[in-house]
C-alpha cells in the first residue's frame, strides 16, 4: 500500500464527509437559500422582461453572467475562508501531525470545494430550464458544455482561493484580498455588462483572466447564436475559452500542493494558540 | 543510553536577538515518561515543536526515532503522536467519525508489533468516551474534548507521544483516569512521553524523570525524589512537646529526629518527617537559576537553613 496514494483516498473520503456535514448545516443552508433564491426569483420576475433592440429577456442574458460569476466566487472565497478558518482552529495542524496528512487535506480540500459549488448550480440551472424559454437552444450539446465549464471553471479558480487563504492572516483579509479583486475582475469581464462597452487595454486584462471566458462560453450556451454580436470581434471563440480555463486550471493544480505545503509548514501549536489569544481579544 | 528515543545536543534557538534556546542536551529512553518543567517562556514550547518538526531550530542536533525531524520523511510521522492544548478542529464531526478519519493515515504502517490503527471502540473506552461516540464534536465539555485530543494523539499507537498541558482543563476524576491512561500507554506499547505541564503533583505521579527548563537550558535533569534531595536538600520536622508545637528543616532528618529522641525521649509526641516537596525543589531551583543569572555566573550554593522555629 503506497502511503501517499493511500493518504489522498482518505483525503477524498474527507472531501465526501466534509460536504454532507455542509449540507447538514444551517450556516451553510442558509447561503445557499438566500443567494439561491434571491437570484431565481429575480430571474423569474424578468423572464417576460424584453431587453431593449433584442428579442432577448433579461433574465436569459443575465443568467450565463450570473452562473460564472457565481463559480468564480464560490472557487475562490470559499476556500480562502475555509482556509484561514481551518488554520486558525488547528484543522490543518492535525492535519500536518499525520503521515501524508496535508496530501490528504489538499485532496479533500479541492473535492469539497468543487462538491460544494454543486447545490448552488443546481439550484440556478434546473429550474430556470423550465420557466426561461429560449434557454440553451444548442440543446443536450449545450447543457453538456455548461456542465464541463463549470467543472473546469471551478477547478481554474480554487487555486487562487487556496492562495489567497494562505497569504490571508485574518478572514477579514479574504474580504479585501479577494472578493475586492474579484468584484472588480466582474465588473471588466463582460459578466453583467457587455466587454465591447470597455476600453481596449481592460478588455486585454479581462482576457487574460478565465472569468471572462466562463462567461463568454456559457453565453454560447445559454444565448441564441445571433448574440455574438454583443462580443469581442462579434464571433464565439469556444476554442479560447478551454485554452485559457484549462491553462490556468494546470497550473494551479501544479502548484497548489506547494503553497498549501509552505504555508502549513508554520503551522505550529504557538501558532494556533496564539491567533486563538487574538482571536479572544478581538471579541472582548 | 542507546535505546534513545529521543536525542538532544546543545538545542539552540534564537528569534531575531534574543536567545530563546542557549544549549539544551536532553534524551528520553523507550518507554519511559520525561516531563518538562520551567516557567512561562522558558523554552518549553519551542523545544517540544522543534522535537515535533513544527519548527526549525537555529542550532545543534535532534534526533527523534533516529531522524532529523526538520528533514524527516512523512513515513517518520506514523511514529509521533501529538496532543496540543487548543485544538477547536473538527466541530461538525462526530468523534468517531473523526477517529476512523484521522487513524486510517496509519493503516499502511501497521505491523504485527504494533497493530495500526487502534481499533476504535478500544481507544474510546482508553480515554473515557464510551457513549459518546455518535456525538457532534462541538457539543463535547471541555474535559470531553481534551479527552478526544488524547484519543487522537494515540490512535496510530505511537512510539513517541507528545503531551503539552495534557490536563489543563480536567477536574480531579478526569486526571487521574488520565494518568491511568499514560501508564497504560506506557506499560502495553512502550510509548516513551515527553510532556509538559504547569502541575507539580501531576509531574511526579506521572514522571519517570523531570526536565527542568529555566533561562534556555536544562538546569536539572532526575527522578522526583532524586531533585527533591539534591535541590531543596532539606526535609522539615513538626512535633510537639509539652503543649508546643516545633518546625525544624533538617539536612538530615533521620539523624536529627534521633537527636530529638535521645534528648526528650517520651515527651515528643506528633511526630511528622515531609521531605521536600517538588514544588519546592522547583521553586527553589528555578529561584537560584535566576538568581545566578542576575549575578552573572552560574548557579550559585542555597544558604542552608536549619533554624529551629517555636510557635
Amino acid at each position: 500500500m503506497n502511503p501517499r496514494a493511500h493518504a489522498i483516498r482518505i483525503g477524498l473520503q474527507r472531501g465526501w464527509t466534509e460536504f454532507k456535514l455542509s449540507l447538514r448545516a444551517p450556516e451553510d443552508m442558509s447561503f445557499y437559500v438566500v443567494w439561491g433564491l434571491g437570484i431565481l426569483i429575480y430571474l423569474f420576475v424578468n423572464r417576460d422582461n424584453a431587453v431593449e433592440g433584442t428579442s432577448l429577456s433579461v433574465a436569459v442574458l443575465a443568467l450565463p453572467g450570473v452562473l460564472a460569476a457565481m463559480v468564480v466566487f464560490g472557487a475562490v472565497v470559499g476556500p480562502a475562508f475555509t482556509l484561514v478558518l481551518e488554520r486558525e482552529d488547528g484543522t490543518l495542524l492535525r492535519a500536518k501531525s499525520a503521515p501524508f496528512g496535508l496530501d490528504a487535506y489538499v485532496a479533500g480540500q479541492v473535492l469539497f470545494q468543487f462538491l460544494g459549488v454543486l447545490p448552488m448550480l443546481i439550484l440556478l440551472l434546473v429550474p430556470p430550464a423550465f420557466f426561461l424559454e429560449g434557454l440553451a437552444p444548442q440543446g443536450a450539446v449545450g447543457w453538456v458544455v455548461a456542465v464541463v465549464l463549470v467543472v473546469l471553471g471551478t477547478l481554474a479558480m480554487l487555486p487562487l482561493g487556496f492562495v489567497v487563504g494562505s497569504l490571508a492572516r485574518k478572514a477579514v483579509h479574504v474580504s479585501t484580498g479577494a472578493m475586492m479583486p474579484i468584484m472588480g475582475l466582474a465588473a471588466i469581464s463582460g459578466i453583467f455588462s457587455p466587454i465591447t462597452v470597455l476600453w481596449g487595454w481592460l478588455q486585454v486584462v479581462a482576457q487574460v483572466f478565465p472569468m471572462y471566458w466562463l462567461g463568454h462560453a456559457l453565453r454560447w450556451v445559454f444565448l441564441p447564436p445571433e448574440a455574438a454580436a454583443l462580443e469581442l470581434g462579434g464571433r464565439w471563440n469556444l476554442l479560447g475559452a478551454f485554452v485559457v480555463i484549462a491553462l490556468w486550471g494546470a497550473v494551479g493544480l501544479a502548484l497548489t500542493p506547494r503553497i498549501l505545503g509552505r504555508m502549513a509548514q508554520r503551522e505550529s501549536g504557538s501558532a494556533v494558540e496564539a491567533r486563538k489569544v487574538e482571536r479572544l481579544q478581538r471579541l472582548a | 543510553m542507546s535505546d534513545a528515543v529521543i536525542e538532544v545536543r546543545d538545542l539552540r534557538m534564537r528569534y531575531g536577538a534574543k536567545d530563546v534556546l542557549t544549549g539544551v542536551d536532553l534524551e528520553v529512553g523507550r518507554g519511559e515518561v520525561v516531563a518538562l518543567l520551567g516557567p512561562n517562556g522558558a523554552g518549553k514550547t519551542t523545544t517540544i515543536e522543534i522535537l515535533e518538526g513544527f519548527r526549525s531550530r537555529s542550532d545543534g542536533e535532534v534526533r527523534v526515532l533516529g531522524q532529523d525531524p526538520a528533514t524527516a520523511p512523512q513515513e517518520w510521522r506514523a511514529g509521533i503522536g501529538i496532543v496540543l492544548q487548543s485544538w477547536r478542529d473538527h466541530g461538525r464531526w462526530d468523534v468517531r467519525a473523526l477517529l476512523e478519519h484521522l487513524g486510517a493515515f496509519y493503516a499502511p504502517f501497521s505491523t504485527p508489533e504494533r497493530r495500526r490503527p487502534r481499533d476504535t471502540d478500544e481507544l474510546l473506552a482508553v480515554v473515557g468516551l464510551e457513549g459518546l461516540a455518535d456525538r457532534r464534536i462541538s457539543k463535547l465539555s471541555g474535559g470531553e474534548r481534551r479527552r478526544l485530543d488524547v484519543a487522537i494523539g494515540i490512535v496510530g499507537r505511537p512510539e513517541v507521544l507528545f503531551l503539552d498541558e495534557p490536563t489543563a482543563g480536567f477536574d480531579p476524576e478526569a486526571r487521574r483516569d488520565f494518568h491511568d491512561v499514560v501508564h497504560s500507554l506506557v506499560d502495553l506499547d512502550e510509548t516513551s512521553i515527553l510532556l509538559t505541564t504547569h502541575d507539580l503533583a501531576e509531574a511526579e505521579k506521572l514522571a519517570d524523570r523531570i526536565l527542568i527548563l529555566s533561562g534556555g537550558r536544562i538546569v536539572a535533569n532526575g527522578s522526583p525524589a532524586q531533585l527533591a534531595r539534591e535541590a531543596a536538600g532539606s526535609s522539615e520536622v513538626r512535633w510537639s512537646r509539652g503543649g508546643e508545637s516545633f518546625v525544624h528543616a533538617a539536612e538530615d532528618a533521620t539523624a536529627f529526629v534521633r537527636e530529638l529522641f535521645a534528648q526528650y525521649g517520651e515527651e515528643i509526641s506528633d511526630l511528622e518527617v515531609t521531605r521536600s516537596s517538588l514544588e519546592e525543589t522547583y521553586m527553589a531551583l528555578v529561584r537560584r537559576h535566576e538568581q545566578g543569572e542576575r549575578d552573572g555566573h552560574g548557579l550559585v550554593p542555597e544558604e542552608p537553613s536549619t533554624e529551629g522555629v517555636g510557635r
